[in-house]
């Protein structure tokens, strides 16, 4: 199996830095802006992307982590997953959440993730960025936020890697 | 990456300890769907969940219930009175009557010891045992621990005393299993009819003085005297019985600082423990219930998932 790398820490930065500028102009009113993480990678990219809102707005941005182990449809295909504790601490009720995953792939997690949000509340709007989209789709999601759009045969595997949780910033493919 | 694989959960002896840990935590995500706007998640919408309790309870099969519940699975109960065991159908008919019906797991409680045992080797359903006779009650035992680490932040190391009808208790026979793997120092005190030495081969020490059993205890758990279970002859009188072994205000000053009280319930006031001990603010009697509905929606998710294995 050969992997080659699409981007690197200054192209996943980058990357970062655009989409936090297009949320910024995508919603004006950014006062009821929140950014929730889907577990793993989904959580450090949340952080840095509220980083660098907050650098842009000049105010603190609001953001909270979703395990969305209980609400999978795959529980009779994969075994059990292991759980993991969503920490949502505010009230999210009336606000702007911008659901941020590493990779956008079948569209599972996030049908996953939709749902477990609204447990916690009624947004005003729910908005999606992901790092890279690789395709594939098997329900009908689409990303507002968009890193990398890549192509992939169904066989290839796309591994977004951030310091946070791995040695290094990077996306790598193996085919 | 560790997993859970049984697909039933029939006691703690036979678990490891990286088998009770993955269900601790498990539970502990669980926990926090209770504090939700909307306390439901759909991880087993479409499965049906039969509890058959063969022996009365109100506080498990409530707790097995709306841990189902709460899954999103569809829960029905059986009782002894209302079932066709009282025809004289016999369990394993009954069991097998269940299956039929398609049931994916059966939560059973029953008088004798081994009865989800047999079920458990007998059905293709998930097998959860709330209670077999005088043997295990492993939701109890784990809820327990999961109390005592929510406190404690550990196990490992703790003094935990349990105190009472220890003789006909499934629920000291779980805990002792599971403080045990964990490296807890367990000790079992009670009068001698009810707490004999022979226990002292699970591993725990055994003390018929209430004062040395508490002494040095972080942790005390208070059994209840079961009368259903109670020949005459155990000890004289529920008052001699609380005047020799429950736990008082005089007794509980005595006792460690940061120390704190479990009891499974139902608490029999002014039997084994004082009716003001068990409200004060080093019960956490309550929180234990909290727990064990976390605790049981975590068997239940594990369970019914655990006949594959992680691809």
């Amino acid at each position: 199996m050969s992997t080659t790398l699409l981007m690197d820490a200054a192209a996943i930065n980058r990357a970062l830095t655009r989409m936090a500028h297009e949320i910024v102009e995508r919603n004006p009113d950014n006062a009821n802006l929140a950014l929730v993480g889907i577990r793993t990678h989904g959580v450090p990219l949340a952080q840095r992307l509220a980083g660098l809102i907050g650098g842009i707005l000049k105010q603190f941005i609001t953001t909270g982590e979703l395990d969305i182990a209980m609400h999978r449809d795959d529980l009779a295909i994969r075994g059990t997953p292991v759980v993991g504790i969503s920490t949502i601490n505010f009230d999210v009720t009336g606000k702007t959440i911008v659901l941020v995953d590493d990779v956008l792939f079948t569209g599972r997690t996030i049908r996953a993730a939709l749902d477990e949000i609204t447990d916690f509340g009624r947004p005003q709007c729910i908005q999606l960025a992901v790092l890279v989209d690789r395709g594939h789709r098997e329900l009908p999601i689409r990303p507002d936020f968009v890193g990398k759009n890549l192509p992939t045969a169904l066989t290839e595997r796309v591994s977004v890697r951030l310091t946070e949780v791995d040695p290094q910033d990077e996306v790598v493919i193996a085919r | 990456m560790k997993t859970w694989q049984r697909k039933d959960l029939l006691g703690i002896q036979e678990l490891s300890v990286d088998e009770i840990n993955f269900l601790l935590d498990s539970a502990q995500a669980f926990k926090q769907v209770g504090e939700r706007t909307v306390k439901k998640v759909p991880s087993l919408r479409g499965k049906t969940v039969i509890n058959l309790f063969i022996e009365p309870s109100t506080r498990t099969r409530t707790s097995f219930e709306l841990a189902a519940k709460r899954l999103s699975a569809d829960v029905i109960n059986i009782t002894a009175s209302s079932s066709s065991l009282v025809k004289g159908e016999t369990l394993k008919d009954t069991a097998l009557n269940l299956q039929a019906l398609n049931a994916d797991i059966i939560v059973i409680r029953h008088s004798a010891a081994g009865a989800p045992h047999f079920l458990g080797r007998l059905l293709k359903a998930s097998v959860i045992n709330a209670g077999d006779g005088a043997h295990e009650h492993p939701t109890q035992a784990l809820l327990d621990a999961f109390t005592i680490r929510e406190k404690k932040g550990r196990i490992a190391g703790l003094k935990v005393t349990i105190l009472g009808d220890i003789l006909y208790s499934r629920v000291a026979r779980s805990n002792v299993w599971l403080l045990t793997k964990l490296g807890a120092e367990v000790t079992l005190a009670g009068p001698s009819t009810l707490v004999p030495r022979v226990l002292e081969r699970l591993g725990c020490r055994v003390v018929h003085d209430i004062d040395e059993a508490i002494r040095d205890a972080d942790v005390i758990n208070l059994l209840r005297i079961q009368h259903e279970r109670q020949r005459k002859t155990m000890f004289p009188s529920t008052g001699e019985y609380t005047a020799m072994f429950g736990l008082n205000k005089e007794r509980f000053a005595r006792m460690k600082p940061d120390s704190f009280i479990m009891h499974p319930g139902p608490i029999n006031r002014g039997v084994e423990i004082d009716s003001d001990l068990a409200d004060g603010d080093r019960s956490v009697i309550l929180q234990q219930v909290t727990n064990g509905l976390a605790v049981r929606m975590a068997v239940l998710f594990l369970c019914s998932g655990g006949q594959l294995t992680e691809s």
